[in-house]
């Protein structure tokens, strides 16, 4: 640490507790959106502070972090954070999926199947999903209250009447435990499934919207969906990653610049690096073995 | 004929009792020293306004009962109460189909009450932009109700919504455009089949007609009876015009300042109005 004194990982103790009472209820009221005092970080709100608060407030110094920003450990809101956080408590870092305790991600949930014990920290720009049929707060609040979704299954039939299917890329609304309407933050549709059922717990932080909300392990995470317009994830068939050839990960389209030819990449790197490596091995290993 | 008159006492589908509102703080003395006979509905002690008091009536399966009064009568806030859009000062109402009329409306939780005004009500109010969602589209507004009722498929979503249309003559063409679009009396076709679409017992009807031209209205009427005959559905029909409860109303309930001056077959009120209120109304017509 600097010559500035800091506690360790920069909260104040008070504000931890806080938070963790605010998680503690929102593990205990699955979906629900908790309001929380979101403290001044030194980011800019709307680039991660709520999931910073997050992971800085159940982070002890045993704990393995890692960050991703889109599946990338490398992008610039991702070193930055993990910069910050490593400033902050001194924890080790890592790249590996399975190796973390805790993972602070945006817009992504890894690849590889997390495991009991291990915690995702989400960051999310807009906690309400019902912003998108009801501007007002207090309206909101009571159509949860009554599990009042009617405004919101119309905007999924509207959607089907102008375009034939549901549009909504990411963001997909999910009905958590039965009971609310929950905004999974925006990953892509690809990764809603991987909330049903999981083994891990899932915690959701709004710095700017001052929210906090959580899906507990084990808890039913299903997408609205009409019996016969169903949930359907992104199609990536007959496309491959370049680097890894994976078929069954989320791709990222992306264009040579002096070729202009069109690829796809998995999006999430550490997934893509340690296939990579493995496939580099058994490629190699043949080739030996025929010599 | 006596047996029968039990029958219908214990088929009565809405009943009523002692329904009423009071606007501001309300005292003691704030309904005796109100009503008709006082001369107007502001408590003269505490100033509140009784919008209604003393309230009581019953609607029978299949029929339509007119709700008849000038402005500022209360007719309006008596459907706006039994919709549950405002909450009544007292007052109690029983619905057959819910419970059967073991329960007390009034009294329910909000969850509860939104589920009986998506599943047994339907409303139509005089200005569509209370009934619609301008920015949803004619057939979404329709989707809206049926999913409150627990649709959950797109193909019969849309399938009644069709039926709907038909029934209330509007060109399936339209199906997909927003109603702010629409003409007046469209607006209103589309109310009535948003609020027909889950098949409720019962319909609320506020005015359907004010505000529309001649033929339009005619047409609308119109419709509300061939709906009434062919779906055997019971209404209750507000209005200050004459003309439109006679045209539909098998029974009658005339109101001033908050309270029902009279009561009873249409016909009869028409032929022979007792209150001079309802004299003074029926006279005034054109």
């Amino acid at each position: 640490m600097s010559e500035y004194e800091y506690s360790y990982a920069f909260l104040d103790e008070q504000t931890k507790k806080e938070i963790r009472r605010k998680l503690l209820k929102a593990v205990a009221i699955p979906g629900y959106q908790v309001p929380f005092g979101s403290r001044e970080m030194p980011i800019a709100r709307g680039w991660g502070t709520g999931g910073l608060q997050i992971t800085l407030s159940v982070i002890g110094p045993d704990d393995i972090l890692k960050i991703i920003d889109q599946g990338c450990d490398e992008s610039v809101n991702a070193c930055n954070l993990r910069t910050f956080i490593e400033d902050v408590t001194g924890n080790a870092m890592t790249y590996d999926t399975l190796e973390a305790d805790i993972i602070q991600t945006r817009h992504r949930i890894p690849e590889e199947k997390m495991k009991d014990g291990q915690i995702l920290v989400l960051q999310v720009p807009y906690p309400e999903i019902l912003r998108w049929v009801e501007p007002s707060e207090r309206e909101t609040r009571r159509m949860h209250a009554e599990r009042d979704y009617n405004k919101l299954w119309v905007f999924l039939y509207e959607d089907i009447v102008r375009w034939g299917e549901i549009t909504i890329s990411y963001r997909y609304p999910v009905m958590v435990n039965g009971r609310y309407a929950m905004d999974p933050s925006p990953i892509p549709r690809f990764d809603v499934p991987k909330l049903h059922q999981a083994e891990t717990l899932f915690l959701f932080g709004a710095g700017r919207e001052k929210r906090i909300y959580a899906i507990p392990p084990y808890t039913d995470v299903l997408p609205l969906q009409f019996e016969d317009y169903g949930f359907k994830v992104e199609d990536f068939s007959g496309k491959s990653c370049r680097n890894c050839g994976s078929t069954n990960s989320y791709l990222d389209e992306t264009f040579d610049s002096k070729s202009g030819k069109r690829y796809f990449m998995c999006s999430d790197t550490n997934y893509c690096t340690k296939r990579s490596s493995t496939i580099t091995e058994t490629k190699i290993l043949p080739q030996e073995m025929s010599i | 004929m006596k047996a029968r008159a039990k029958d219908n006492k214990e088929q009565a589908l809405l009943r009523v009792r002692d329904l009423c509102k009071i606007y501001g703080k309300s005292c003691e003395q704030c309904v005796t020293l109100t009503g008709p006979d006082m001369g107007g509905n502001m408590c003269p002690k505490c100033g509140s306004i009784v919008a209604c008091a003393e309230i009581s009536f019953d609607i029978n399966c299949g029929e339509i009962v007119g709700v008849v009064g000038e402005s500022g009568s209360g007719k309006s806030t008596l459907i706006r109460l039994l919709h549950f859009d405002q909450s009544p000062f007292s007052g109690r109402a029983y619905l057959n189909s819910y419970e059967n009329a073991r329960t007390d409306l009034l009294n329910l939780s909000d969850q509860k009450k939104r589920w009986i005004r998506n599943h047994q009500f339907g409303i139509v109010y005089q200005n569509p932009y209370h009934g619609l969602r301008m920015n949803f589209s004619c057939g979404g507004n329709i989707a809206e109700k049926l999913i409150a009722a627990d649709w959950y498929n797109y193909g019969n979503i849309r399938g009644r919504a069709t039926e709907l249309l038909l029934q209330t003559e509007l060109p399936l063409s339209r199906i997909d455009d927003l109603p702010k679009y629409f003409s007046g009396g469209m607006q209103q076709r589309v109310q009535i089949a948003k609020a027909l679409a889950n098949n409720p017992p019962i319909l609320l009807l506020d005015e359907v007609t004010t505000g529309l031209d001649v033929s339009v209205q005619a047409q609308i009427l119109n419709l509300i009876r061939h709906i009434q005959r062919s779906l055997k559905i019971s209404m209750l029909l507000v209005s200050h015009d004459f003309a439109v409860i006679r045209m539909l109303a098998q029974r009658t309930i005339v109101m001033k300042n908050g309270r029902i001056v009279e009561s009873g077959l249409t016909d009869q009120i028409m032929e022979d109005p007792q209150h001079p209120y309802t004299q003074l109304l029926i006279n005034s017509m054109l």
